[in-house]
């Protein structure tokens, strides 16, 4: 009895002295399948570092965006990991906001990370995010459809065969709408695919002098096109229409064609959600055979704040989530189809994660085809694929995506709208210091 | 006399009273049928008649520690009531028993407090918060909401105290009470209507207010409207989980506001007929 009253003591205060010793770190996230699914496999990590507890923060996105922006510029040290995206590694880094990410330990393998997404995390060569998840844009459609519109679909089409595909495809009487595509305002929404759409068109935000360029026709030619054919071939208030919009559209058997975030094969491909998964292809984004094709690229990665006093158990939390090794606790646990994508050349290698995600060969090739450092066809002063580099982005691009949106709705012509956009975009622009 | 009020009037009155009920809370109906629906059922469009599944319930559970936010919510919202109503109390009784010629205007320089968007001090608040080390801490929360609420538990104790006759304070004093004993004894008894209906407004007040307590906390002192917006993605399907996390985080003040509406159209109506 004094023995087991001794060991128990013994335990006790042992379990003391550890909690005492853990280090928390904070990590603030996303909600979305894969970073929920990260959290639920923590215990690894916690088994191989017991002196290391995880605290988590999951947030919408804009508030995610809000509150992580908010921290890293007052130096508030909530977070010790933070989630970002593309958008915001480039400019924090300049800012000295993040810790260079160049030791993640030598079984890292930092060589394996798709290139693209490696350079858009990265400033003057350096890593300053592990991408955890990474994706670009690619055209899923309807197979049946497109075999009774009379058409095949190329590996790589044109805007001017969606166009016509779409147009064909649509059936008004069965509710199919040849096309679903963004029209819901905001800068992570239909600026995020005309930005790309654009890209192919051969028009450009800025020239190199940071001079607004929605007074050229290629900006014309972009809006013109989108609005004509989504009047003709789109879905009712495709205005408010954002990815899950389209998504619950596509799922019910209601788009002929959806061009949207690679990671919606994984979700239009699953039986259990999609009334039409067996049913789906995929391409890569359009082009105009300019040399630029209208896919975008994202990924949704981890930092490290320069002001965090856990620097060294949060590079060791941010190796593990982004590691090979952890890429095959997933899939160990629950299949190569549920691995986060997008990160990785040698997951596209795995004839296994081949048979499970058939989509994953176009999903790298649209990645690669993605060069966020040379992403328009005319040369620009900024990085970006679809989203500029700079600060001022968020408010001016959700401002322009208004004024596409009501476009869109009908409420102004595409002249009224562009003219309005390069007016704001002057504005902001000489406000903020860019043109003299 | 009582007029008398013609049955078909009456009827009509109840019947648009019913659907004017019905419209305010058709938000709340919905988001609790739509809980009770699975993803694809509640992205499929309007329907009031859910599958009665369960799955969204546990998968909030499995992702979220649901008692850990509530707790800081009952903290937060019923800490900052009473310490507003310790510092409101006094300040009502002085404002109304005792004007200055300035009463009036400070009554509406504190309201005016409540104009501002919040927003606009965000980044002031939190360089105050992290240099007094208050930022994720249940008691910087409890003294935010309190001064957020204040100026609006001000006015109600104000305006209830106002229709309380004066003299029976004098005749209070002129037996000996002292000021304490005015306030304790005599005014709050009085009082405890109005008192109550601000408290249970303060306590919804403080419950779901979203701006302050999403963006002053992380994880120890987060309440229940982190734990419904941790469950909003930009990717995938969240409605009926959304749903169903709103549904657990409104359930306690729904089911307290029920219990005590008595208390509360008694409280919002003192005074209206002397």
């Amino acid at each position: 009895m004094r023995l087991h009253a001794i060991i128990l003591g013994l335990c006790s205060a042992s379990a003391i002295a550890f909690g005492a010793h853990a280090e928390s770190i904070t990590i603030a996230t996303v909600n979305n399948g894969d970073m929920v699914r990260m959290q639920k496999l923590t215990d690894d990590f916690t088994a191989s570092n017991p002196d290391i507890q995880l605290q988590w923060v999951t947030l919408e996105e804009n508030v995610l965006r809000e509150r992580v922006t908010t921290d890293i510029a007052t130096r508030g040290g909530q977070y010790d990991v933070m989630t970002i995206g593309t958008y915001e590694v480039p400019i924090w880094a300049k800012q000295d906001w993040l810790l260079p990410l160049d030791n993640l330990g030598d079984d890292y393998d930092a060589g394996d990370i798709i290139p693209a997404i490696a350079g858009g995390l990265s400033l003057d060569g350096k890593l300053y995010a592990a991408p955890f998840y990474g994706e670009s844009s690619f055209v899923m459609y309807r197979k049946d459809l497109m075999e009774k519109a009379g058409l095949t679909m190329p590996e790589a089409p044109t805007w001017e065969f969606i166009a016509d595909a779409a147009r064909k495809m649509t059936d008004r009487a069965s509710d199919i709408n040849g096309i679903c595509l963004r029209g819901k305002a905001g800068w992570g929404e239909n600026i995020a695919f005309l930005t790309a759409m654009a890209n192919s068109f051969g028009a450009r935000w800025f020239d190199e002098n940071w001079q607004p360029q929605f007074d050229q026709p290629e900006w014309k030619n972009t809006l013109q096109f989108y609005i004509d054919l989504m009047n003709d071939a789109g879905p009712q208030g495709a205005s408010s229409n954002g990815f899950n919009e389209n998504l619950a559209l596509f799922q019910q058997g209601k788009c002929g064609m959806w061009i949207d975030a690679t990671v919606a094969a994984s979700f239009v491909s699953n039986p259990t959600d999609s009334t039409v998964a067996d049913k789906v292809g995929y391409a890569l984004a359009p082009d105009n055979g300019l040399g630029k094709r209208g896919n975008w690229l994202w990924a949704w990665s981890l930092a490290i704040p320069a002001g965090t006093q856990k620097a060294e158990a949060a590079r060791k939390f941010v190796a593990w989530a982004t590691s090979k090794e952890y890429l095959e606790l997933v899939a160990s646990k629950e299949g190569w189809a549920n691995v986060p994508p997008g990160t990785r050349t040698s997951l596209y290698e795995n004839p296994e994660y081949q048979q499970a995600a058939p989509f994953a060969r176009m999903t790298l090739d649209s990645i690669n085809s993605a060069d966020p450092t040379h992403p328009t066809v005319k040369p620009v002063p900024y990085v970006g694929v679809q989203f500029v580099a700079i600060p001022e982005f968020q408010g001016l691009g959700t401002t322009v995506g208004q004024l596409f949106s009501a476009a869109l709705a009908g409420q102004s012509g595409v002249d009224d709208a562009l003219a309005a956009a390069q007016t704001a975009a002057v504005r902001e622009m000489t406000r903020a210091g860019y043109i003299k | 006399m009582a007029r008398t009020v013609p049955t078909g009037t009456k009827l009509g009155w109840t019947i648009a009273a019913w659907i004017v009920a019905l419209l305010i809370f058709f938000p709340i109906l919905y988001t609790i049928v739509t809980s009770f629906k699975s993803e694809t059922e509640a992205i499929a469009g309007f329907n009031l008649v859910p599958s009665g599944t369960l799955e969204s319930y546990r998968e909030v559970q499995s992702q979220y520690n649901y008692f850990k936010p509530f707790m800081n919510s009952v903290i937060i919202a019923v800490g900052s009531t009473i310490l507003a109503l310790l510092v409101a109390i006094p300040a009502a009784w002085s404002m109304a028993f005792s004007p200055t010629r300035r009463t009036k205007d400070i009554l509406m320089w504190m309201l005016s407090t409540k104009m501002m968007p919040a927003v606009a001090v965000l980044v002031p608040m939190y360089l105050i918060f992290r240099d007094w080390g208050l930022l994720d801490s249940r008691i910087g929360l409890t003294v935010m909401l309190m001064l957020i609420n204040l100026p609006i538990v001000v006015w109600m104790l104000y305006t209830y105290f106002r229709e309380i006759p004066g003299e029976i304070l004098e005749a209070a004093r002129m037996d000996g009470a002292t000021l304490w004993g005015e306030i304790v004894y005599v005014l709050t008894p009085m009082a405890v209507p109005g008192i109550a209906s601000t408290l249970l407004l303060n306590i919804i007040l403080a419950w779901n207010e979203a701006f302050w307590t999403i963006r002053l906390t992380t994880t120890n002192a987060a309440p229940l409207t982190a734990f419904i917006v941790s469950f909003s993605s930009p990717q995938g399907l969240f409605w009926a989980k959304l749903s169903a996390a709103s549904t657990l985080a409104i359930a306690p003040i729904l089911v307290l506001g029920w219990f005590s509406q008595k208390q509360l159209v008694r409280g919002l109506t003192f005074g209206a007929v002397k």
